[in-house]
């Protein structure tokens, strides 16, 4: 059967395609899936490709192994990844020089080669296949599973794994009204911050009287450090596609958009390739699959900030105005982008729609708490081991994701606190980290799920400090509006500052925890109203570090520039004078093989000098 | 039309009506700086707000200028909790602009003796008055935000001298931060309060405003005593 210029028509269409390609998948004898997403494009995966493709045109002009470039497969820090198939041996950071061997000994002979498998960095054991190794096989792939099976630029790879099976289902035997159902059976809740049912969201939209209503997908990720949005948009763009066209004909929309950041030139890239793809073959445009339902998708891309991701901000960045959140009510429901009935949803949203559609609320149910269910994908990043996109059933315990999978605190030093949920968020103690991960227990501990970002702190970070930096990101971010959120934030961000000098006193803590209190209470949009996470939940469970800082001028975790000093000790330096040629002020003097002294007036207390020395001799107070 | 309770009070009002206007309407005074019945409500200084909840549901404070009526839904205008942020929010404001005579009289009316933060003398709020004036009354869009966050300013585009502006004055006539307090804006403390009212409405026992009066003859006996 040839495929191009092909129209899928109707779902028999669809079905005789899945089962075409599922066969010539299955005939497939051996794959190799060499991972592109960021991470390992940015370690060289794209030279290891060109290397592959080289060898095989040369050596395998039938072309039976198959090559795939694919999205991120996690364990970022490890690339580039490679895996093969159909044995699934993995093997990390592979350079250009692995590929012939790669292809001869193990693609063709199944030999393993032992230098480029995964050592787990605590156990020290080496693990030979995807399936074994702990980072992967504690997660639930829900998501991100299919990523290392398909190239996102190929609309067939992602049909011949029942790719638009979910689509064709809705469109033929569900009306809108059954498709919100399930969504609301099935408890999905919006993955991009605030939580919200999307069944109710969407059930609000259908009930809007409109002749014209708009759906947009939310792809602007603007939290430092986040990225599982991306890595669906780049790695596995139709899963996103096909949950938002399902998501536009339960709700009525006759328009997609998709708004993304500019900054993601290869998610942006690869979305459009994907509209482009369904429109070719019928899946997208006029009377899809010959349901009558019209629907058609473009993309918006924008450089905006952190705030153009509130729903409200973002439908202004897609006219191409500022984005500015506005009060709300009226709600996007009633109106929104052209003054029209609008849905925002998030990209991760959209993928567990299709999933949802796919296989069905009931077996959906299975994963999650009672009042969360599904997984979520959250990037674990920080002073842990095994960084990356981390994809696991809500309500796994921050200790399990933390240690098991991330495989602990890095270079085995004591753990502190775990931030989640961005910049708003907040930061959790070792004390709560049995806790299952949901958006009602996080929120209870004064964090929040947010989009999903997670970072480990180890005992070198001080709270005021994290405090601090947080408040001066929304700071920057703010839009300004709301006189409690601009000034709110900063004089929260203020009295932090004086605190991290050792110049405040207790009755400014108070006066910080009254402000944060009504920071939070008063401001218009979510940036506003959770801005106060990082103070309060600092202040909540880590008081004694304020108090040092406060009392005793004292930054426990010498971090706090104002409040340490360094020193040498007589007795232990050796005089090899390293620190005192590293010293970017020329603040350290002494004769070679004499004790050497740090001039405290020229001393800008970088830390260089306590970092360089090999005999412990500089020393922080 | 919209039935709702107002301290207490039921009330009905025009659909489309706002929560600051019903209020207005019962005379019951909500501070405002942003807000001026010719302009579009805006909901910046955050002055305005009013505590709500729908039955059963968990109360929070919005900004009345820009909320609607909805039916069913329970307001209170001085709550505890309204009353807490209104005076730390009119804090922050001297705080910020003490030049101000608008700004001084709220604090004077709604008690606020002293600035527990770093002293700063700002000539802007941001109220946002001024643009709504220049675009909705003069129809010349000559003067708008520039930047966000703390940097966030109003100026001309590219801060020239614009060629919209036919300086008629509308922008400083609606300034609530250039009427300039009575003693003069270089005043030593940055509180007033020269003509502080003595009348706290009967919040220590009543969680609701309970007594409308201005100056409180029954605060007043109080204070006398
Ligand atoms: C300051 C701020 C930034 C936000 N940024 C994003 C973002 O980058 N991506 C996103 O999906 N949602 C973001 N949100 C959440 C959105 O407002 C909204 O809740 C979400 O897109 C709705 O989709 P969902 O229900 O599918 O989660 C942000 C919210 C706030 C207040
Ligand atoms: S008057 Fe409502 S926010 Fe300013």
């Amino acid at each position: 059967m040839s495929l191009s210029g092909i129209k899928i028509k109707d779902q028999e269409d669809l079905n005789r395609l899945q089962n075409v390609l599922k066969k010539r998948r299955n005939d497939e004898e051996c794959s190799v899936a060499i991972c592109g997403g960021t991470g390992c494009h940015s370690s060289g995966s794209e030279k290891v490709r060109e290397a592959f493709q080289r060898y095989l045109e040369r050596n395998d002009p039938e072309g039976k192994i198959k090559l795939r470039l694919t999205g991120c497969q996690g364990l970022c820090e490890r690339g580039p990844l490679v895996v093969i198939f159909p044995q699934e041996i993995f093997y990390q950071k592979v350079s250009v020089d692995d590929v012939e061997e790669i292809i001869e000994k193990t693609v063709l002979n199944g030999e393993i080669l032992e230098r480029l498998l995964f050592t787990d960095p605590i156990s020290g054991e080496k693990y030979t296949y995807s399936r074994e190794i702990p980072f992967l096989q504690k997660q639930k792939r829900l998501l991100l599973g299919n990523n290392r099976l398909i190239e996102p630029t190929s609309i067939m790879d992602y049909i011949s794994l029942g790719g638009y099976g979910a689509l064709a289902g809705a469109l033929t035997k569900m009306t809108g009204e059954e498709i919100i159902q399930e969504i609301s059976y099935a408890l999905l809740r919006g993955r991009g911050g605030a939580g919200f049912p999307t069944g109710q969201k969407w059930k609000e939209c259908y009930e809007a009287v409109s002749d014209e209503k708009y759906i947009i997908c939310n792809a602007d990720e603007g939290d430092p450090g986040a990225f599982m949005d991306r890595s669906l948009l780049e790695g596995n763009p139709h899963l996103v596609l096909e949950g938002l066209i399902i998501g536009g004909y339960a709700v009525g929309a006759g328009e997609g958009i998709v708004y993304v950041r500019a900054e993601y030139p290869i998610a942006v890239q690869n979305i459009n390739n994907a509209i482009k793809q369904a429109e070719k073959l019928g899946l997208l445009g006029e009377n899809i699959l010959g349901s009558g339902f019209n629907f058609h998708v473009r993309v918006v891309t924008g450089a905006g900030a952190f705030v153009c991701g509130e729903t409200s901000a973002l439908v202004e960045a897609v006219y191409g105005r500022v984005g500015e959140p506005r009060q709300k009510p009226p709600h996007l429901a009633e109106q929104g982008y052209m003054n029209k009935p609008t849905v925002v949803n998030n990209v991760e949203s959209l993928a567990n729609v299709t999933v949802i559609i796919r296989d069905g609320a009931e077996r959906y149910r299975q994963v999650g708490t009672e009042k969360s269910k599904g997984t979520k994908i959250f990037s674990l990043v920080g002073k842990v081991n095994n960084t990356g996109l981390v994809e696991v059933p809500l309500g796994m315990s921050l200790r399990e994701i933390i240690f098991e999978i991330g495989g602990g605190v890095q270079g085995g030093k004591e753990f502190k606190a775990v931030q989640t949920g961005g910049p708003s968020g907040g930061c959790i103690p070792e004390s709560l980290l049995d806790m299952p991960t949901d958006f009602d227990e996080l929120a209870s501990a004064g964090s929040m799920m947010g989009s999903g970002g997670m970072i480990v702190m180890d005992e070198d970070t001080c709270m005021v400090d994290i405090a601090r930096y947080f408040l001066n990101f929304l700071k920057e971010e703010s839009c300004g509006r709301c006189f409690s959120c601009r000034e709110g934030i900063s004089r929260m961000l203020e009295i932090v500052e004086d605190i991290s000098r050792g110049r405040s006193s207790l009755e400014q803590l108070e006066l910080l925890m009254e402000l944060a209190d009504v920071v939070q209470d008063s401001t218009m949009c979510g940036l506003g109203q959770t801005s106060a996470n990082p103070v309060l939940s600092t202040i909540r469970y880590f008081k004694d570090e304020y108090l040092a800082h406060i009392l005793e001028k004292r930054c426990p975790a010498g971090v706090c520039h104002d409040l340490i000093s360094f020193s040498i000790d007589k007795d232990l330096c050796t005089g090899c004078g390293a620190c005192a040629k590293k010293c970017p002020s020329k603040a350290i003097e002494g004769v070679i093989k004499q004790a050497h002294m740090i001039n405290l007036q020229k001393c800008t207390k970088c830390g260089i000098c306590f970092e360089i020395c090999k005999f412990g001799a500089v020393q922080k107070s | 039309m919209v039935n709702l309770t107002l301290n207490g009070l039921e009330i009905t009002v025009e659909k489309g009506t706002t929560l600051l206007e019903a209020a207005k309407f019962y005379g019951i005074e909500i501070p405002t700086l942003c807000y001026d019945e010719a302009l579009s409500p805006y909901g910046a200084c955050r002055l305005c707000l009013v505590e709500v909840s729908k039955p059963g549901g968990r109360s929070k404070l919005v900004s009345s200028c820009t909320y609607p009526a909805m039916e069913g839904l329970v307001v209170r205008t001085h709550s505890e909790r309204v009353m807490k942020a209104r005076r730390l929010l009119i804090e922050l404001y001297l705080a910020t602009c003490p030049s101000s005579k608008t700004i001084q009289d709220l604090a004077s009316k709604y008690h606020v003796t002293k600035v527990r933060f770093t002293q700063k003398h700002e000539d802007c709020i941001l109220c946002g008055l001024c643009v709504r004036m220049c675009e909705e009354q003069m129809q010349a869009k000559a003067i708008g935000f520039v930047n966000r966050g703390a940097e966030r300013r109003i100026s001309t585009p590219f801060d020239a001298k614009s060629d919209e502006c036919r300086l008629c004055g509308g922008c400083i006539y609606i300034c609530p931060a250039c009427r300039l307090r009575c003693q003069g804006p270089n005043e030593e403390s940055p509180v007033c309060n020269a003509c502080l009212n003595l009348s706290p409405p009967c919040l220590d026992q009543y969680d609701d405003a309970m007594c409308y009066m201005d100056p409180c003859v029954a605060c007043e006996l109080k204070i006398q005593k």
